[in-house]
């Protein structure tokens, strides 16, 4: 991993998330395999695979997941009132991918990702990009490539926003009630 | 008095009928089956979401395409599943349902799907898994009597909802033997609740329940007259031992009135659907041309049957 400089940290604790997207791609552009596909986690990584897949150099397609049938807390907390459908237009099967997720908490959703992935195909490989790594990892599970590392309080989880114009912004938010990440 | 379907907490505990579910339920079971729809392209077709978990189908009458599509969507949740075909097993022995259901529960079941040709088999079963603290087994009712078929119900609204993307502003005519016809009553109940502009019935004065205006439908007994301007088309089975009875004088003189052809099907809509639960009776209900037509969503309301199956057992499971 390179280390590019941390961008400023904002009011919130939180960095820029335009300029943290900005140090996350230059991370990618040097390393990502030229026919690298980009799959994100929805939401918040969904919106950040489209992005990137914009600013990186070269044809990166974009594919969406939503991880909701393979979540280990289905038993206790059921299905999501919105479960969007996993949009994956290429073949899995012996593809170089990189998951994209907006952060990474406590690995759960990735192990999710993960596991989905390979019922569509057998990857070549995958890797791994997320805009926020805040810690709290339960599982063996690191980012290839980190837009920022922060720590931030355990009752708080982090959110990425789309505004209407497509900028990007982070907050901390109370925590609904386990960590989404 | 409390819906038997919901936990306190407005979810859905059991699914019995569509009468008196409210329309976020059924919205909420309609935007879940969505993503389901895809897994059935995927290499590998199932998902972990009922892992361990074990699905009795219970089967008093026979259905061959109800129990498959139920088994294939429990399989594709991961789930293990039993099929008792107890028209020939213990019951005929004299054992009671409930005694049925408590052995059952003893081999640890989750979940029941019963099809039973008494109405109110599964609101029994249901009652009796409430009656003795048993809050965490679900019962699916895949057909009691005349009374309803709610997963047939529901996947006929998501059809209806994937080619017109919204019931506001629709006329759906529902054509046949609603007498006799769970499907029809379970379709009524949703088109209504999710606020559907006009429901039709059409069909012979024998064939229509007494009091079918009071579930809020306008009734046809001509044919060509109530399709007219019909977005949706929903024919029923027309079963022959209907013939009997004396409901009827003839198949053929029951498809001179209510079959629907091509020419009939011209008084609909241009971009009129066509809808029948199966098994179909061709050339009884609705003629060949029609059924095999460029109108006919028939085979991807099987399809989608399944996504609504997996919906409904993992929105179930999970509360």
């Amino acid at each position: 991993m390179t280390s590019a400089p941390t961008p400023e940290l904002a009011g919130n604790g939180l960095p820029d998330a335009e300029a943290t997207i900005a140090a996350l791609a230059e991370k990618m552009a040097i390393a990502i395999a030229y026919d690298a596909k980009l799959v994100g986690i929805y939401s918040g990584g969904a919106w950040l695979a489209e992005r990137l897949a914009e600013i990186l150099p070269g044809e990166h397609p974009v594919g969406f997941i939503d991880v909701s049938f393979y979540r280990d807390d289905y038993s206790k907390k059921g299905l999501r009132a919105k479960v969007a459908t996993t949009t994956l237009p290429f073949e899995v099967g012996n593809s170089r991918i990189v998951l994209v997720d907006d952060v990474l908490y406590t690995g759960r959703s990735v192990r999710a990702a993960i596991n989905e992935l390979f019922d569509y195909g057998r990857p070549e490989s995958i890797e791994l990009a997320v805009l926020i790594d805040r810690g709290g990892r339960e599982l063996p599970i690191e980012a290839t490539y980190v837009g920022a590392r922060v720590a931030v309080a355990r009752d708080s989880s982090v959110v990425l926003q789309r505004h209407l114009d497509r900028r990007f912004e982070l907050s901390a938010e109370p925590l609904e009630s386990a960590p989404g990440a | 008095m409390r819906n038997p379907q919901l936990n306190g907490d407005g979810e859905l505990q059991h699914l019995l009928t569509l009468e008196g579910l409210p329309a976020p339920v059924i919205d909420r079971i309609l935007d879940t089956a969505l993503p389901f729809v895809s897994i059935a392209e995927r290499d590998v077709k199932k998902v972990p979401l009922l892992r361990g978990k074990t699905v009795f189908n219970l089967f008093f009458e026979n259905s061959t395409r109800t129990r498959t599509t139920f088994e294939i969507a429990a399989k594709r949740l991961s789930a293990d599943v039993i099929n008792l075909n107890i028209g020939v097993s213990s019951t005929s022995k004299g054992e009671t349902l409930l005694d049925t259901i408590d052995n059952l529960v003893a081999m640890n079941a989750d979940m029941f799907v019963v099809r039973h040709a008494q109405s109110g088999a599964a609101h029994l079963i249901a009652q009796h898994l409430s009656a003795t603290e048993r809050p965490h087994i679900h019962v699916i009712n895949a057909g009691d009597g005349r009374h309803a078929h709610p997963t047939q119900g529901l996947l006929d609204l998501f059809t209806i909802r994937h080619y017109k993307k919204e019931f506001h502003g629709l006329t759906v005519a529902i054509v046949g033997d609603l007498l006799h016809s769970r499907v029809a009553r379970s379709l009524i109940h949703g088109l209504t609740t999710l606020g559907t502009t006009e429901v039709r019935v059409i069909g012979p004065q024998t064939l229509l329940p007494a009091a079918v205006e009071s579930m809020g439908v306008r009734v046809f007994h001509d044919m060509r007259a109530g399709l007219g301007g019909a977005d949706v088309v929903v024919m029923l089975r027309l079963q022959s031992e209907r013939m009997k009875g004396a409901l009827l004088p003839s198949a053929g003189e029951y498809f001179k009135h209510y079959g629907l052809t091509v020419e009939k099907l011209a008084l609909a809509k241009p971009d009129a659907i066509v809808m029948h639960p199966g098994p179909m009776n061709r050339g009884v209900e609705i003629d060949s041309a029609v059924a095999d037509g460029a109108h006919s969503v028939i085979l991807p309301q099987v399809t989608f049957g399944i996504a609504v199956r997996m919906a409904v057992m993992s929105m179930l499971a999970a509360n």
